[in-house]
């Protein structure tokens, strides 16, 4: 199956990365090569197989809900390209 | 011998009994990192200062008699996708090009706990992307062998620091071969232990199910040494496994009189470099020849490992990778911001490379609507096939041992604008992450071209007592590991 330039774009939006053309006419061809490949998935029949998402036997993991110690603000802000006030500065977001 | 030769046992021993000084051991390996580093490139920081002060602490402590930690002096690098507190922790990406964490990772404390010292940060492929080192955002690094030729990947900056003696050991990461393959590309001791069994936290995440702390080292011992320090259950990882850590080092030279290697077939057929297959047929000899029982395996799901984990690694990052968003830290475009997707979008365009832009691209369009149960589930379900291959198989051996790579290193550029080519060099030790199993590379070989060869011995979950003493046994037999690159 092919991946199109307008499929790129699509996908492209999702994942908030703006592509120069000809990015996108690699990427496209790139990822046609990959799902190719990927295609041979579809020699086995799964049908009755269950899906594994984790390699360990966990399940939920609950802790005690206990205040501690965490960084103070400022320590969090200085790592940010753009602060104001005690706030991340972002475009506005709201009309 | 120099001390930035010997192993990272040996300098600790040197070091408690007073031999030579930390801060000796320390000016000693900078002194020849100075000389190194133009050639390999290994590192993407250095912390001369912070390291000798550290040494100067630890020569105090011990010529005042205090007890002194398991890791007392020993020089010690980290990837830089290992958050270091104070210390530049960039992924080797543009986008984190100037973070600095402000918390140590779970095995940076406990190392630091054990009176190691750390020297600085070693380069990798973008936030782990990569088999080759080529898609770092900062430069190349060299395999110490021949440096027309890739180290490795993604962790090849600690693979080549740790071969080229420019650290006594590393920590790295394994989501897909990431620490065994360019230990294997450049003749060191690369283990990547149970999913669970090190804490990831501070581990900056690529993909969640996948990611395992590993340790890069010059023998199995050092190995064995690393490792009992980094296991463990870690309250900050809720993935990190409460199963108890057994004693790694003391027993290692004991193996069992019986043991049974599986050697599955599947690893040794179509696109095996022959050099490294006969390389791994005489590694499976001298086994024999210690008492060892070889049986031929079938692991028959593996042809579809790549596959499988370039669905699930990239939907998994596409998700992690979300995060770097260009607000709360890292890259932020110059460029005027009239709307926050408009900003976004820009932030990451100009801070991550192509690889990372691919994989992020591939995994949003198997979540995609529409594709998930075609892609994303179907990946989970043949990961349980490939699971369920090597539960079977751990009933009839103790063990299975592969080659670590299909070829030795190849030579940069080669396979840098074909991803597919290169997403196969880690054909062999990508089942080990699906499936959550320990698996080490230990050297077993060089090519007629004087490039290493290794192997790689798998253990069933939580059995890296098992892996160690397998590889040390092999270790005792052979001089492999002993050998140094000719570096002038």
């Amino acid at each position: 199956m092919d991946i199109s330039v307008k499929e790129i774009e699509h996908i492209a939006n999702l994942s908030r990365i703006t592509l120069a053309v000809d990015e996108k006419n690699i990427f496209a061809k790139q990822l046609t090569n990959i799902l190719d490949y990927i295609e041979k998935l579809n020699e086995l029949d799964t049908d009755d197989v269950q899906p594994m998402a984790y390699a360990t036997s966990l399940k939920n993991v609950f802790r005690e809900d206990e205040l501690k110690s965490s960084f103070s603000r400022q320590e969090i802000l200085e790592l940010s390209p753009s602060s104001a006030n005690g706030f991340f500065k972002v475009p506005k977001v709201i009309e | 011998m120099l001390s930035h030769e010997l192993s990272a046992n040996q300098i600790k021993e040197k070091i408690v009994k007073r031999e030579i000084t930390a801060q000796e051991v320390v000016e000693d390996l900078f002194e020849w990192i100075n000389l190194m580093e133009p050639l390999i490139k290994a590192y993407l920081y250095l912390d001369k200062d912070g390291a000798l002060l550290k040494a100067k602490e630890i020569d105090k402590k011990l010529s005042n008699g205090d007890k002194v930690g398991l890791l007392a002096g020993i020089p010690v690098a980290f990837k830089d996708n290992i958050c270091t507190a104070g210390m530049k922790t960039t992924c080797g990406s543009k986008i984190l090009e100037n973070f600095i964490p402000p918390y140590d990772a779970f095995v940076v404390k406990r190392i630091k706990e054990e009176d190691a010292i750390i020297i600085g940060k070693t380069n990798l492929d973008e936030f782990a992307m990569g088999s080759s080192n080529e898609n770092s955002a900062f430069h190349i690094t060299r395999n110490p062998w021949n440096t027309d030729c890739i180290p490795g990947g993604s962790g090849g900056g600690a693979a080549a620091a740790v071969t080229a003696d420019m650290a006594f050991m590393a920590l790295g990461s394994d989501t897909g071969g990431s620490v065994r393959q360019p230990s294997a590309f450049c003749g060191n001791v690369g283990c990547k232990p149970t999913y669970g069994r090190v804490s990831r936290y501070g581990l900056v995440a690529f993909a969640s199910s996948l990611d395992q702390i590993g340790s890069v080292t010059k023998d199995v011992s050092d190995a064995a040494l690393l490792l009992q320090v980094v296991s463990g259950h870690d309250g900050f990882d809720s993935t990190s496994a409460t199963v108890g850590v057994p004693d790694y080092i003391s027993d290692i030279d004991s193996v069992d009189g019986n043991l049974r290697i599986g050697v599955p077939k599947e690893f040794f057929g179509e696109g095996l470099n022959p050099e490294v297959g006969s390389a791994v047929m005489d590694a499976l000899e001298i086994y024999k020849r210690n008492g060892a029982e070889l049986v031929d395996l079938s692991l028959p799901h593996c042809g579809y490992a790549v596959a499988t984990y370039y669905i699930i690694a990239t939907a998994e990052a596409s998700s992690n990778l979300a995060r770097y968003d260009g607000v709360r830290y890292g890259h932020r475009s110059q460029l005027s911001e009239d709307n926050i997707i408009d900003m976004y979008s820009r932030v990451r365009a100009e801070g991550f490379g192509s690889e990372v832009k691919r994989r992020i691209l591939f995994g949003n369009y198997v979540l995609s609507a529409g594709f998930y149960e075609a892609y994303y589930l179907k990946a989970s379900k043949v990961r349980n096939l490939i699971k369920n291959d090597f539960e079977d198989a751990f009933k009839k051996v103790d063990c299975i041992i592969s080659p670590t790579c299909p070829t030795p290193a190849f030579r940069i550029g080669e396979k840098i604008t074909d991803p597919l080519q290169m997403y196969l060099s880690d054909i062999y030790t990508i089942p080990a992450n699906l499936v959550g199993i320990p698996g080490i590379s230990v050297p077993c070989g060089f090519t007629n071209t004087g490039l290493p060869i290794g192997m790689q011995i798998l253990g069933k979950h939580f059995d890296e007592e098992k892996i160690l003493k397998v590889a040390k046994l092999f270790e005792n037999e052979t001089d492999f590991h002993l050998k140094k690159p000719e570096l002038n």
